[in-house]
């Protein structure tokens, strides 16, 4: 087990994730955005333009690197090349923080480019557990994973996401990264109560905090269904569930995210002054 | 009963399959639609890195052809590697086993190739006017370091005049001819030069590690009309010689 007291050096400050189309404005006029977040498999490669935008980053502000390949809740073993590769950038970068998903996403050699579920059962957190290891081992330092957003549930689970993420954070001494809209939209699609799941949340662990946008759709049988879209504004009952997790644990990093239907800058850094509203009247 | 991976997979690119039994909604109904919203993602955000990666072969086919033709590839050969950027590697071959044709195939490859140079490694040129200070009875024997950013596309069709005809928006008016295509990247933003078959032979050789007399001479035996300037040109233009190695007279 790592160490994870220095788990985040993240501020407890809004940040957003990074779009190379909004590199001139959050250098020249960040406002209330104080760090950035990437997607390591889109620095990944050899040099050019990403490489050298990430550089400029990486003198101004704090960075998060957050992986969306490495898929630790896949049943087969990590692709090894793919996390020397994210290890090589982290090395490279020490970024303040990285994170992962509570997800799979490559099965052999498919990669699906989505963040796919998984039961919740004493086989999976064994395998999450030694996945965890393998990965903070590789970067030789803690990370951070977040729950996930959920469509369905799986007959076999049995034993609770949150009751899950905490014998992970306390079997591999990795901390947590809570996405807000990943609970609002699990709560509703699967008919529990957000509020009782933040109750039941490992607060202490948590070294970063995801909010973004979410649509609303209905299944077949009318029942409201929410799909996890980062496409837009973060919804109001988002913003109170985050109001209300800070009030009681403290002020966390604060992330915005919007990856498809990316708006301009001012639009993004207006959710990043919203957050840094709710923060301030948080005591420290 | 216990969904594997594999059979969520396989239910995930499979329209036509059912729904894994051992999926449900909140009330224990089979997932139905909820599963849905994983197949759409999957396909929809596949597709669209295709979409982003191959404007131009997307302008040739027809925006709506492209995308169900994405669709058809990301069911069929999703991606070997999480990297995105390396998204469709294999699109050129799948266009041909659809029945397209090799001109369209090489557009595809020249993308890619455009791709692949975006992301390479960074490295310093040579000042232009060093070549013109090599002595003539060293130029035989002169090695040129060629930049990662470099690509060649060789193609039996005009794919550089068909590629910036589609990202253009306008038909494509030259005839059609054999040309090969110079990637470069003098900055951040790579450079597409059309280049004669010739040429072409020549940057390849360079680029091999051959001298200078030796790649002249496989270009002339390529097309005996052959000259190096025009080609040297582009590739001092692209920043894409990194040395001179000159060898001792002998």
């Amino acid at each position: 087990m790592l160490d994870s007291t220095r788990t985040c050096t993240l501020p407890d400050a809004p940040g957003v994730g990074f779009k190379a189309c909004h590199f001139e404005a959050v250098t020249s006029a960040p406002g209330a955005v104080r760090w950035l977040e990437i997607h390591a498999e889109n620095y990944l490669g050899d040099g050019g333009r990403p490489q050298a935008q990430l550089a400029a980053l990486a003198e101004r502000f704090p960075l998060s690197v957050h992986g969306v390949g490495l898929s630790i809740g896949a049943e087969r073993g990590l692709d090894p090349d793919h996390l020397a590769r994210v290890a090589g950038l982290v090395d490279r970068l020490r970024p303040a923080s990285f994170s992962e998903h509570l997800a799979w996403s490559t099965h052999d050699t498919a990669f699906l480019n989505d963040l796919l579920p998984l039961p919740y059962t004493e086989v999976t957190l064994d395998r999450v557990c030694t996945h965890v290891d393998q990965v903070q081992a590789a970067l030789n330092r803690p990370i951070l994973l977040e729950n996930p957003s959920t469509y369905l549930s799986f007959a076999e689970s049995a034993i609770t996401e949150t009751d899950f993420l905490r014998e992970i954070t306390d079997r591999t001494g990795c901390g947590l990264l809570l996405d807000v809209n990943n609970v609002f939209v699990s709560a509703t699609n699967l008919g529990t109560d957000p509020r009782a799941y933040l109750a039941a949340f490992p607060m202490e662990r948590v070294g970063e905090i995801h909010l973004g946008g979410h649509d609303a759709q209905e299944d077949e049988h009318g029942a409201p269904l929410l799909i996890d879209s980062h496409g837009r504004e973060v919804a109001d009952p988002v913003w109170t569930l985050y109001a209300e997790a800070i009030a009681a644990a403290g002020p966390r990093p604060t992330l915005i995210e919007w990856d498809t239907d990316v708006p301009d800058w001012a639009t993004l850094a207006a959710e990043a002054t919203r957050a840094e509203a709710i923060l301030a009247r948080v005591p420290a | 009963m216990s969904v594997t991976q594999e059979t969520f997979r396989a239910a995930l690119l499979d329209p036509a399959a059912p729904v894994p039994d051992g999926l449900t909604d909140a009330a224990g109904r089979p997932a139905g639609r909820r599963f849905d919203v994983y197949r759409n993602n999957v396909v929809a955000s596949l597709a669209a890195a295709l979409e982003t990666g191959f404007p131009a072969v997307r302008a040739l086919v027809g925006p709506d052809r492209f995308r169900a033709l994405a669709i058809a590839h990301a069911r069929a050969h999703p991606p070997r590697t999480p990297l995105m950027m390396h998204a469709g590697a294999d699109l050129p071959a799948f266009l041909e086993a659809a029945g397209f044709g090799a001109a369209l195939a090489d557009v595809a490859r020249l993308e890619l190739a455009v791709r692949e140079s975006y992301h390479a490694a960074d490295t310093a040129p040579v000042d232009p006017a060093a070549l013109g200070q090599i002595t003539p009875e060293r130029l035989e024997n002169l090695r040129l370091g060629i930049a990662p950013a470099l690509r060649l596309v060789p193609s039996a069709h005009a794919v550089v005049s068909r590629r910036q005809a589609a990202l253009e928006g306008s038909a494509q008016g030259a005839q059609d001819r054999p040309e090969t295509a110079l990637v470069t990247r003098p900055g951040f933003d790579p450079v597409v030069t059309a280049l004669a078959p010739s040429e072409g032979v020549f940057v390849a050789a360079l680029a091999r590690g051959a001298p200078l007399g030796t790649a002249v001479a496989r270009a002339a035996a390529h097309d005996p009309a052959f000259t190096p300037a025009a080609a040297l040109s582009a590739l001092l233009a692209g920043g894409a010689i990194t040395s001179l190695e000159t060898e001792p007279a002998p």
